[in-house]
């Protein structure tokens, strides 16, 4: 996979604490200028992690989450769990569901949220490449979340990104998780791949993000290369300079 | 009883007369007979007996379930539907109603008329009554539930010799009281009468004034007054328009009208909690639209939204010639202090935009979650509707084990390698994909809840799986082999772990 150069220069979890800080407030100053509309794609496997990276992404902002989702999302990839979001992802907010049938009906849901001040943001769920999301729609919510200052994000599964008016526009995927320290066959922290394919403010790049069950934080780092193609591909390039 | 046969007939479930039947109410020792229908009075059912035994007297005894709080709020209603006959009403107990009819029964021609009034009027909504009219509460209290049958109408002259044959409980009295008083001899009103007064002072000197039946005696003979206490008419919010002219669209009139019932419910600080609005056609049909708010509100402007998606469905005919708003539930509102900056918060308050949801999308589809204590994932949390008004910070026991960011409503069947009987699962298939599980942590075993369940339900082994491709599941087995419910256990898959 071709590695972009990721603009802030994402930096190894290795690094000394100091330089992590430095490089998650770079990308805290880069991520959340104004509220906007965020695209956030699941790929296959991805929907649980793509839902911790929008809630790990919910500013200090009080108030509760408007969370619209299709009919077709819940029924293939469940609703939001209240005392995993607790344990897990540290999300004690007061949660407001509403189900749509429709995917308009989830967009006049969403932009109806918008309205209302008192929501730290909204997040939508739309299953595929409904007709009703289109271009004017995604910039009807992002007007509307610039405006109103309330943040909004749209989780997609099974999509793939057509024309959006999103700032921001993200793929998740999972990965492997960090390695257990108290149980060696058990999954650790979660650790997600993390893909800014489109942004208005930085330059698209990959991170691997893995978030702290403790401390609800997400550590994000450079994606992991890999060592032997590396290794391979340079010494074909030595051979043929040689 | 009556009640219960009334609603049971709305719902076309109405059970034979010639059936045994009779309502049940908790008891301290499993359900008690509440009331019984006259077949299961032959069979021997008695009130107040257990539902078990009752059973074993009359085995084609049918049972449903009392509602008291509900009866009581319909006796609540039926006497102010009986201020029809006079201005004061009251409950009186659990079954009675106490009307107060001085001066008004010449309304009805005379007394007698008045009672035979009521006993009409009565029986055609479905209840049977017993009617007595007498110069006192106690007195009237006596004879239509101790007296002979049919009206009974006592006269200050004769009220005396007629109360007297009535046993000592027509003196309303309970309990102790009334054993005391068996025990002493006393079977009759008029035996009590008989005996010096002195006397009974000093036997009753230390009873509670509602139990002692010297005072009740007198209050049903006259000597010490007894008003009835008649609450107020639950005030009602109403605003109607009369039109000069038919009109065909009401949307122009509906903010004069949510505008003047906002104004009158801000006077009392109250807010609706639901609305209806009437339209009177001229031909005489009556269009109806309602909504309902999650929090109650006096904002004119936000009542006319949530009424104005269904003006559309209402169908106009000739026209319309009056429109009534009426607020029919309605709830206190505190009135709110507005910031010290008087920056005024222009955004939509949350209330607002959840009706606004509820409007348009059903009260079913707006939801809460509400969590309760249950260590089986679907019931610890529930999702309610929005209207129904669940505590907006989550206050439930914290489930220390880890739950996934994601749950199904309904586990999803899944196909899984695993070694018999209990080892971790290795491999499985989810809608034709097969997953390799790379790393496990588990089983989390939830036993069924017994005091839910029915017998039979199997356990549950909860793993935490992570697959090669980095997703991370939550899978469980239900059941172990061998354990006497059931053929080979069955994999599911809950959730999803972030």
């Amino acid at each position: 996979m071709a590695q972009p150069t990721p603009l802030p220069t994402p930096i190894s979890a290795h690094q000394p604490p100091t330089a992590r800080r430095q490089a998650r407030s770079l990308r805290g100053a880069g991520s959340a200028p104004a509220p906007a509309l965020w695209d956030v794609f699941a790929e296959p496997g991805g929907m649980a992690p793509a839902t911790g990276f929008v809630l790990s992404h919910i500013t200090d902002r009080p108030g509760a989450i408007l969370w619209v989702q299709d009919r077709l999302s819940r029924l293939e990839v469940g609703a939001p769990c209240v005392h995993g979001l607790r344990a897990d992802l540290g999300i004690t907010r007061p949660l407001l569901m509403v189900q749509a049938s429709r995917p308009l009906d989830v967009l006049w849901a969403l932009e109806e949220g918008l309205r209302c001040t008192a929501l730290a943001c909204v997040i939508g769920e739309i299953w595929g490449d409904p007709k009703a999301l289109d271009f004017t729609a995604t910039k009807r919510l992002h007007l509307r979340a610039e405006t109103n200052g309330v943040p909004v994000f749209l989780l997609r599964n099974a999509a793939t990104a057509n024309l959006s008016a999103a700032r921001e526009r993200w793929r998740i995927a999972p990965r492997p998780s960090a390695p257990n320290a108290d149980d060696t066959r058990a999954p650790g922290d979660p650790r997600w791949q993390l893909s800014l394919f489109k942004s208005r403010h930085q330059q698209p790049a990959d991170w691997e993000g893995q978030h702290d069950h403790t401390t609800h934080r997400l550590h994000l780092a450079a994606p992991p290369s890999d060592g032997a193609l590396a290794a391979g591909g340079q010494t074909r390039t030595a051979i043929a300079a040689g | 009883m009556e009640r219960w046969r009334r609603a049971a007939k709305r719902a076309r479930q109405s059970p034979l007369d010639d059936l045994p039947f009779a309502l049940t109410r908790e008891g301290p020792h499993g359900p008690v007979i509440h009331a019984t229908n006259p077949m299961a009075e032959l069979g021997g059912v008695l009130i107040g007996s257990r539902a078990v035994d009752a059973r074993a007297l009359c085995p084609a005894l049918m049972l449903a379930e009392a509602d008291p709080a509900a009866d009581a709020a319909a006796l609540r209603q039926l006497a102010l539907w009986a201020r029809r006959w006079c201005p004061w009403s009251a409950t009186d107990g659990a079954d009675g109603l106490v009307l107060d009819t001085t001066g008004s029964a010449h309304l009805c021609g005379g007394e007698a008329g008045l009672l035979a009034d009521i006993e009409a009027r009565l029986s055609s909504i479905g209840f049977s009554q017993r009617a007595a009219l007498a110069p006192t509460w106690g007195a009237a209290w006596a004879m239509a539930r101790f007296g002979p049958h049919g009206a009974q109408i006592l006269s200050p002259e004769d009220m005396a010799s007629r109360l007297a044959p009535l046993p000592v409980r027509a003196l309303r009295l309970e309990g102790e009281t009334l054993l005391l008083l068996r025990r002493l001899g006393f079977k009759t009103v008029g035996s009590l009468l008989d005996i010096p007064r002195m006397a009974l002072t000093r036997r009753f000197s230390r009873i509670a004034a509602d139990a002692n039946p010297l005072l009740r005696l007198d209050q049903a003979l006259g000597r010490l007054p007894e008003p009835v206490n008649s609450p107020d008419e639950p005030a009602q919010f109403r605003a109607l328009v009369k039109l000069a002219e038919p009109i065909h669209d009401i949307a122009p009139h509906l903010p004069d009208l949510a505008r003047q019932l906002a104004a009158d419910l801000a006077r009392q600080n109250l807010g609706a909690r639901r609305l209806r609005l009437w339209a009177f056609r001229v031909d005489g049909d009556i269009g109806q639209a309602s909504a309902a708010t999650s929090t109650a509100s006096h904002d004119a402007d936000h009542l006319v939204w949530l009424l104005g998606g269904q003006l559309a469905a209402i169908d106009p005919g000739y026209g319309f010639d009056a429109l009534l708003l009426e607020a029919s539930d309605t709830e206190p509102i505190r009135p709110a202090q507005p910031g010290l900056d008087s920056r005024a918060d222009s955004g939509l308050p949350l209330p607002a935009l959840v009706d606004r949801l509820i409007a348009r999308l059903g009260a079913q589809s707006v939801l809460r979650p509400m969590l309760r204590e249950s260590h089986i994932p679907e019931r610890a949390e529930l999702w309610v509707s929005a209207l129904t008004g669940a505590p907006d910070t989550l206050t439930a026991p914290p489930v220390t084990a880890l739950r996934p960011a994601r749950l199904l409503d309904v586990p999803a069947e899944i196909i899984v390698l695993y070694a018999v009987p209990e080892g971790p699962p290795a491999q499985f298939i989810w809608w034709r994909k097969t997953h390799r599980v790379t790393r496990y942590a588990g089983p989390e075993r939830i036993a069924p809840e017994w005091w839910h369940d029915r017998p039979g339900t199997r356990l549950r082994d909860y793993y935490r799986i992570e697959t090669e491709a980095g997703a991370r599941y939550w899978i469980f087995r239900q059941g172990v082999l061998g354990d006497g419910r059931g053929a080979i256990p069955r994999w599911f898959l809950h959730g999803f772990f972030a």
